[in-house]
């Protein structure tokens, strides 16, 4: 369907169904952007979703995006697997917001336990109604026909139609959804294998375009005014040499300042010469603490008892395209491709900043250079449509490394406070844990087996930076104090710390999980030494189960060295064993960068890290070997497995730090608290 | 200025202190170098200067006037992937992809100088490039996929 055609079939099939709240119990757990929140109602036809064309080409609509996750190519395995065709004879259109039905966006994990079942839902519908114009067409019953890669075919005889000439015979307006026709897993055949990514050659000849890459026609490159610390007001503007310069357009918008020029250079040298007075609001703010938070519960008689705090720091997401966006008016029309997990929210957000109909925004998301929840907001999309206004012409806007690191959001700090009672048989019969800043996911502890009192509570703070999501989320934070704080008391009470957990967990699939890294990395048979040490971990969240085992090795001078992880993951049926691999590794070394290293350093409403020269991510020489066991549960609904592969590294190096040298290390990152212990 | 890319002799006006990256991407449309950091730090810029790695985004453009630059989309030949490109496309070695043509190239430019290099050996001479994804392990061991594919296609040809 040609792209004009389908834009007034969606707004057309948009009109009736705004509505206030998500369908789907979809809400963002900490929402960051601007712009209004509105929801719709997911769209129940089939004509919504999918695409016949009379060649028998496959399209797809969804308003999920693709960072690197790999959802273009899961999702066309759902597609392809219920229409019982090749994944080469369909294609995915994702996030443009004039295609696609409207989603809420690309966070929490919600891919494939509500999307993938939607694409099943849309293509096990489309496969019967093929069928049943086959039948009809034919005049049989559709129990003796197939559909079989691309065509309905008769086991009665040699007859067969192609889905393409079928499709045009039916109203997919009026064909509504059936979940009842859905494949199970057990069933599968193109989900549930190690389909290969989709654009993959895209990506190794430099064709695909990020949206850093997207260029039109005449644009221009823009720079924006930035203040030097949080919460400066502008006093005065200077723009006069800039304005003067060759090919350059000043725009000025109340305290919005920016530039529009015909190469970056000299957008460069032109934001360089604007002369800009502000008054400095003088914030010193630090984030407070859970300690001072007072804590009480009665401790039951006989019950060992201990307290502990721990904490966590602001880290940012560093994804290696930074947030960009590409505006072109047309008249009172305006386009914008972004590099966003929401677009949209980001055309929610254009809309108020120009009090513009959403009707006349289109928002279009090519599949980006990652995101790990740093891309839910769109300032850069609004940014750029402000510069195109002002030029004239179209704009390119990316932020660079520095603004990326300063005007983005970040992970939350947190302080977290433990304290546990534990009866005389080893079971933690009590539990109060608070949270204080990061978050409440991960809050509640699985560790239930005897546990007569708990209280877990999130407290909201004061943060002095700018907060938003993250992979997981404070689901890391609270792990890490949860996984620490019961490696501390296992060792109190001379427990083995494997031993003790399954003390205390009822969980059957976070057991076996625990149970098979164990066994692959062979807990049992490692003695720690004052230069190598071995902790664990694991943890559920988000429908998914985690458990890592780690080994590492320690200098001289305490310089340590992460040198093996085993993992074990279950998030129930597999849809991609190879790409669910590469995840799980990803998340496993990105909880190390936050776990050993990473940290944003302020002070004075300024960041004093903001470059990559300044804040150290993890690289080839930090990368243990890692190993990852996957348990398909054919039998489970499939939940995503994005974020919490994340949550058990932390604790399990803290662990292993302890292991061999006595020292317990409660706040991440670890190597300076381990440096000054 | 007088520039050869990917085999192409050009001439393209330019401040010669202009950074190669923006003069790649902005002028030539070779979009396959990308933006990082602007300081050398993560190598999604990557580019091979006379079969050298450089960090496109910090050498001035006249630096390299009249040397054979390569970029990644100067890699395949016709439709037949480079033996680098094939590895990690075998071994899923990505998962944004958007540090991918800086790997490939600093890949490149590594067996050039060693043919077979060892894990030790291919992490500290990558150790330059950022993969914040993590496929960090892919990626080393689409770096001895190469290398294994490279010496059978060279076997052929001594047999041809």
């Amino acid at each position: 369907m040609p792209d004009f055609e389908r834009r007034q079939f969606l707004q057309a099939l948009g009109g009736g169904l705004l509505v206030l709240l998500a369908s789907d119990g979809e809400l963002p757990a900490q929402e960051s952007g601007g712009g209004r929140r509105s929801a719709q109602e997911r769209p129940a036809n089939v004509a919504a979703w999918l695409h016949i064309a009379p060649d028998g080409k496959v399209t797809a609509f969804t308003g999920k995006v693709e960072v690197g996750q790999n959802i273009r190519t899961s999702l066309t395995q759902a597609v392809a697997d219920e229409l019982r065709c090749t994944p080469s004879a369909v294609s995915l259109v994702m996030g443009d917001t004039d295609l696609t039905p409207w989603d809420m966006g690309t966070f929490g994990s919600l891919t494939t336990p509500t999307m993938a079942p939607e694409m099943h839902k849309m293509a096990a519908t489309a496969r019967e109604s093929l069928l049943t114009a086959a039948a009809k067409q034919w005049n049989v019953a559709s129990e003796q026909l197939r559909a079989e890669n691309g065509f309905i075919s008769d086991s009665r005889s040699s007859r067969r139609l192609p889905y393409g000439e079928l499709a045009g015979k039916i109203d997919w307006v009026n064909v509504i959804g059936n979940a009842d026709l859905v494949t199970a897993p057990t069933k599968w055949q193109v989900a549930g294998t190690s389909l290969p990514k989709i654009n993959a050659r895209e990506m190794v000849t430099g064709k695909h375009k990020f949206v850093s890459d997207h260029k039109l026609p005449g644009v221009l490159y823009g720079r924006v005014l930035r203040s030097p610390e949080f919460g400066a007001k502008l006093n005065s503007v200077d723009t006069t040499a800039a304005a003067k310069m060759f090919g350059v357009t000043v725009v000025r918008d109340g305290d919005f300042v920016g530039v529009a020029a015909i190469d970056e250079r000299t957008a460069e040298k032109a934001l360089a010469s604007i002369d800009a007075k502000w008054s400095l609001p003088n914030v010193v703010a630090q984030l407070a603490q859970a300690a001072s938070i007072p804590l009480a519960f009665p401790t039951p008689k006989g019950a060992t008892t201990l307290e502990s705090n721990y904490g966590a720091a602001y880290i940012a997401h560093v994804p290696l395209e930074p947030r960009a966006a590409v505006a072109q008016w047309n008249g009172n029309k305006l386009t914008v491709s972004a590099g966003t997990q929401r677009p949209f929210g980001v055309r929610s957000e254009l809309a108020s900043a120009f009090s513009l109909p959403e009707t006349d925004i289109r928002v279009l998301m090519p599949d980006t250079g990652s995101g790990y929840g740093g891309k839910h907001s769109g300032e850069y999309a609004v940014e750029a449509a402000r510069l195109a206004k002002g030029a004239g012409k179209p704009v390119k806007l990316i932020w660079t490394r520095e603004e990326e690191f300063t005007w983005a959001y970040f992970r939350p700090a947190g302080s977290i406070k433990v304290e546990s009672a534990l009866d005389a048989g080893g079971k933690i019969v009590a539990w109060r844990f608070v949270n204080y800043s990061s978050g409440p996911a991960g809050l509640k502890t699985p560790y239930d087996a005897a546990l007569t009192f708990r209280e877990e509570q999130f407290v909201p703070g004061h943060s002095p930076l700018r907060e938003g999501s993250y992979r997981g989320l404070a689901s890391t934070a609270n792990h890490f104090a949860r996984e620490s704080h019961i490696d501390e008391i296992a060792a109190k009470t001379g427990s083995d710390p494997l031993a003790f957990r399954l003390n205390n967990l009822k969980n059957e699939r976070l057991r076996t999980v625990l149970e098979a890294a164990a066994e692959r990395f062979e807990w049992s048979k490692h003695k720690s030494n004052p230069n190598r040490g071995f902790g664990l971990a694991c943890g559920v969240d988000k429908g998914g189960h985690i458990a890592c085992c780690v080994e590492v090795s320690l200098g001289p001078s305490r310089q340590l060295k992460v040198e093996r992880v085993v993992a074990a993951w279950d998030c129930g049926a597999i849809v991609n064993p190879n790409h669910l691999r590469n995840q799980v590794e990803g998340a496993i070394v990105m909880g190390l960068g936050g776990a050993l290293f990473e940290e944003i350093e302020h002070a004075n409403g300024r960041i004093s890290n903001p470059r990559l020269s300044q804040y150290r991510v993890p690289r080839f020489s930090d990368i243990p070997k890692i190993e990852v066991i996957l348990i398909d549960r054919r039998d489970v609904p499939s939940a995503g497995a994005g974020e919490t592969p994340i949550v058990a590294i932390a604790p399990a190096i803290a662990n292993a730090i302890f292991s061999a040298t006595g020292l317990r290390i409660r706040s991440m990152p670890l190597l300076p608290a381990l440096a000054r212990a | 200025m007088d520039l050869s890319v990917n085999g192409q002799r050009l001439t393209v006006q330019s401040d010669p202190e202009r950074p190669l990256l923006w003069v790649l991407r902005n002028e030539l449309d070779l979009t396959g170098a990308k933006y990082g950091c602007g300081e050398g730090q993560c190598g999604v810029c990557t580019v091979l200067v006379d079969g050298v790695a450089h960090r496109s985004c910090i050498t001035p453009v006249y630096t390299v006037a009249g040397r054979a630059i390569t970029t990644v989309e100067g890699l395949a030949d016709g439709e037949r992937l480079h033996p680098v490109q094939q590895a990690f496309v075998d071994c899923d070695a990505m998962q944004c992809g958007y540090c991918t043509s800086g790997m490939i190239l600093a890949t490149v430019a590594l067996l050039r100088k060693s043919p077979s290099p060892s894990d030790a050996e291919i992490k500290q001479k990558l150790d330059g490039n950022i993969c914040r994804c993590g496929a960090y392990n892919r990626i080393v061991e689409a770096v001895h996929k190469a290398v294994l594919a490279s010496n059978a296609e060279n076997k052929e040809h001594h047999h041809a």
